[in-house]
């Protein structure tokens, strides 16, 4: 093991020459929801640092919070050694600082040349003076080796040179400091090593990179220091010489995390969902779910882990009847269910708890009971009129099976924090007496307690002879109260494991850990 | 109950200031109607005499109806600009009718009975309604300009169907059993105007509706996230659908009781209309992105836009004045809503 050039150790006054931009105690707040708690992260100057860490960890709050998008509650930036307050990203940008979204920010009705000097146009003597942007254009297109001419719609772009971009455009503006959230997610594999040429480049010009990715043995080869966070808060730190995959893993996991069981000491029923050799189209052409068999019983409980895109959503979606399905079966409980729509699954007992709360889960201009009640209207109605008695009635056994934390089903839904509005959406979803339940992603978001408590329900729900199939990319999530874990890659079943299956195996099978 | 927090207690302290501001926010409608009323009784001694009041009610009935269909398609989401002209298509298809329809194939005319005009007329709303429908639901037409569309093709169906006349003769003649049509313009019970029952009548079923039976639910939720209530199961299409529809109807018994009360029935009438509905509807603290109003409020904002408009004609202000007056009291209106509904919401 080498010496640090540098301890690693968060200072309260960090060694300027060494460190370029710090955060101290940086705390965020969400309402109810604390999601940095005092965070002290370092960017090493000339140097690339990785922040690694599950979703919902903060890894997103807090690169948004070093490049001006976001204040923190709490705690303080400094950059060069002095304090910095950032009130926008134009401010960030004014301080050397850029920002490369996981979601591309460009305008696809324009070309790459507007979109690489939109809100900065270079003015002539008559106007924008078009032909020095696209001189400009083009000679970072050949700095980053990518063959695209400045004039080209970026909708008719790939979403991996829609990305390549994005870096031009960061790198356009001269920065000290580049944060690069999930940029190869949408590369291909020679799309990424001419990024990490650029990223050495780069570092050779002095410039200081900050780096998130899933993609964890990739990171590995271009980090020099990596972070890890969990829940909010930093748990560990060590340059790349110090570190292996083993150690990321275990740091971003965490060995205690007990979020429960398979629930055992039943008799599983008859199969209650079966898919065969389902297919979705995607929405970007080809096929988002290919050839797909799963069936799980009654009282079982399956995880599906997957990557972003892996075709988990679509394959939630389309059992769901939200997607048209390309080709193949879906059976709930051996009865053909393709002509029905989603109020008649719901009606059949197969319901979605979709992965999105705040767009496909809940009104937001209504209140927590009627949340709660919307998806069981039927079971409220006596000839042309609701009854309120029978409404409350439901509503609150909902609210005292998902133990909602509510002022009373009068409160607006945006009162509650997202741990009890994604139980409100769950609750909605049990009122109506399903036998099959898929979630996706029930845990995206919400903090520990809330997780265990999710979990806790739905395992409640298959001892009592539910189905349930839940997805998730947090792979801790995998081995909690599943019987099995299947994995998806690129729409694909690559591997099934059971209940005693390691974390690493199942990351392996995902492609997570391996380069793309 | 045990698992519901205390919070309550902790954040009435700082709600309770707030509370009389709350208050004059929330029935705002309410309190600029009761202004008006008082400033203009004021101002003149006969803006509160009952026989003015009964005559700027029964002009609130005409705008009322059009708001009441306007506020459901609006709490979808959506907008309906064709009220107007569709008000004035049904007018001029019961005037058509009550002249009575040479079939010249038979030879005859046929003189349909009033209930019988009536209803047609309703059917004809309802049709121009359920084209607005299948346009935005199914075909995914932006509700704007689907119903821009329709507020040209109903106006030219008009205007065809009268070559640009209006029909006078709408009182029908006792040999052919016809008679009647004005009884919903001009006739009195226990001397209020039968329109202002009209207008009472489809509050009370739209209320109903929107409070007590599923549709309302469903309309709301559609309203407030349609992505959310499909997945919920419930129908937004349909829902979407039958509000253009329920509109059409309303603009349909606006377009009988006007024709009525003038006892004449022309292609241009109800021009604009539509944008005194989307005023009325949006004074009555409505929510233009959906999801959000009451068929209460909406009438007090229907109230409110002719009592002040009326109110101005009273004390001699000119009508340029008025038109003036009407957009302050819309853009503040906007203003007072997007305060109300501003910072509620979105929350991660």
């Amino acid at each position: 093991m080498t010496t640090p050039r540098h301890d690693e150790t968060p200072s309260a006054r960090p060694d300027a020459s060494e460190v370029v931009l710090a955060a101290r105690n940086v705390a965020k707040n969400f309402g109810a929801v604390r999601a940095l708690k005092g965070v002290n992260f370092d960017v090493h100057r000339g140097q690339v640092t990785t922040l690694f860490g599950e979703n919902g960890a903060g890894k997103s709050t807090l690169m948004k919070i070093l490049s001006g998008v976001q204040r923190p509650s709490s705690g303080e930036l400094i950059l060069d050694g002095r304090p910095l307050e950032l009130s926008s990203t134009v401010d960030a940008q004014r301080n050397g600082i850029s920002i490369i979204h996981q979601e591309l920010s460009l305008a696809p009705n324009m070309n790459v040349r507007d979109n690489i000097f939109l809100g900065r146009e270079i003015m002539g003597k008559s106007g924008v003076d078009y032909a020095e942007e696209e001189r400009q254009t083009r000679a970072l297109m050949r700095e980053l080796e990518e063959d695209i001419d400045p004039l080209t719609p970026v909708e008719d772009l790939r979403l991996g040179q829609q990305q390549i971009v994005e870096i031009a455009r960061a790198l356009s503006v001269n920065s000290r400091i580049l944060i690069m959230d999930e940029p190869t997610s949408a590369l291909s594999a020679s799309e990424v090593e001419v990024l990490f040429k650029v990223i050495r480049d780069l570092k050779a010009r002095g410039v200081s990179i900050v780096y998130i990715s899933h993609h964890l043995e990739e990171a590995l080869t271009i980090t020099d220091h990596a972070v890890v966070l969990r829940d909010g808060v930093m748990t560990a730190y060590a340059p790349r010489a110090e570190i292996d995959l083993e150690w990321i893993v275990r740091n971003m996991v965490g060995e205690n995390f007990d979020l429960g069981q398979p629930p055992t000491g039943y008799a599983m029923g008859t199969p209650a969902l079966e898919l065969r050799g389902v297919s979705v189209p995607g929405a970007a052409g080809g096929m988002a779910v290919n050839r797909i068999d799963l069936s799980v019983k009654a009282g079982e409980i399956v995880c599906i882990y997957g990557l972003m895109g892996a075709g988990r959503t679509e394959l939630m979606e389309c059992a769901a009847g939200r997607l048209p399905r390309a080709e193949g079966q879906i059976l709930l409980h051996g009865r053909d269910i393709d002509e029905l729509s989603i109020a008649q699954r719901i009606a059949a007992g197969l319901v979605l708890v979709p992965e999105d709360r705040q767009r496909d889960g809940l009104v937001q201009t209504m209140t927590v009971g009627r949340n709660l009640s919307l998806a069981s209207i039927g079971n409220f109605t006596r000839g042309l009129f609701t009854r309120s008695a029978d409404e409350r009635a439901i509503i609150d056994r909902a609210i005292r099976e998902v133990t909602v934390k509510t002022d009373g089903p009068d409160a607006p839904i945006g009162s509650l924090s997202g741990g009890n509005q994604q139980k409100v959406v769950i609750g909605k979803m049990i009122a109506t007496k399903p036998s099959v339940m898929l979630l996706d992603e029930p845990s995206r978001g919400i903090d520990i307690g809330a997780k265990a408590e999710v979990f806790r329900i739905l395992s409640d729900h298959a001892r009592a002879g539910m189905a349930v199939v839940y997805t998730t990319s947090e792979v801790g999530e995998c081995l909690s109260i599943a019987h099995r874990v299947i994995v998806m890659r690129r729409g694909r079943i690559s591997a099934e494991f059971t209940a005693d299956a390691t974390k690493e195996a199942i990351m392996a099978a995902s492609g997570e850990s391996l380069v793309a | 109950m045990s698992d519901r927090t205390t919070d309550a207690t902790a954040q009435a302290a700082p709600k309770q200031g707030l509370n009389l501001l709350h208050l004059l926010l929330e029935g705002r409608a309410f309190f600029a109607l009761i202004a008006i009323i008082a400033i203009f009784s004021f101002l003149s001694p006969n803006y509160l005499t009952a026989s003015n009041a009964l005559t700027m009610t029964s002009q609130v009935a005409i705008f009322g109806l059009l708001a009441i269909g306007m506020l459901l398609v609006i709490l979808s989401g959506g907008i309906d600009l064709s009220v107007g002209s569709t008000l004035a298509l049904c007018g001029v298809f019961a005037g058509w009718l009550m002249q009575g329809v040479e079939l010249q194939s038979l030879g005859v005319i046929l003189y349909l009975p009033v209930w019988a005009v009536v209803v047609c007329a309703l059917a004809m709303g309802a049709f121009v309604g359920a084209v607005n429908g299948i346009l935005v639901a199914f075909l995914k037409v932006p509700a704007f300009v689907a119903t821009l569309g329709t507020l040209y093709m109903a106006r030219g169906a008009a205007l065809l169907m009268t070559n640009g006349l209006t029909f006078n003769r709408l009182s029908g003649d006792p040999s052919l059993g016809n008679t009647g049509f004005e009884w919903l313009g001009f006739n009195r019970l226990w001397g209020v105007p039968i329109s202002i029952f009209v207008l009472a009548a489809t509050a009370l079923a739209a209320h109903l509706l929107l409070t007590r039976a599923p549709f309302g639910r469903w309309l709301y939720s559609t309203g407030g996230n349609a992505r959310a209530a499909e997945l919920s199961g419930v129908p937004v299409r349909s829902v979407q659908v039958w509000v253009y529809v329920l509109s059409g109807i309303c603009a349909a018994i606006a377009g009988l009781v006007l024709s009525s009360q003038l006892t004449s029935a022309g292609p241009t009438a109800g021009t604009t209309y539509e944008l005194t509905a989307i005023a009325a509807v949006v004074v009555g603290g409505a929510s233009l992105m959906g999801g959000r109003g009451t068929i209460r409020g909406t009438l007090l904002g229907a109230f409110v836009i002719v009592y002040l408009g009326a109110g101005l004609v009273i004390i001699g202000v000119s009508s340029y004045w008025q038109t003036v007056f009407t957009g302050a009291v819309i853009v503040l209106a906007v203003m007072l809503n997007s305060i109300q509904y501003g910072g509620k919401g979105f929350k991660l």
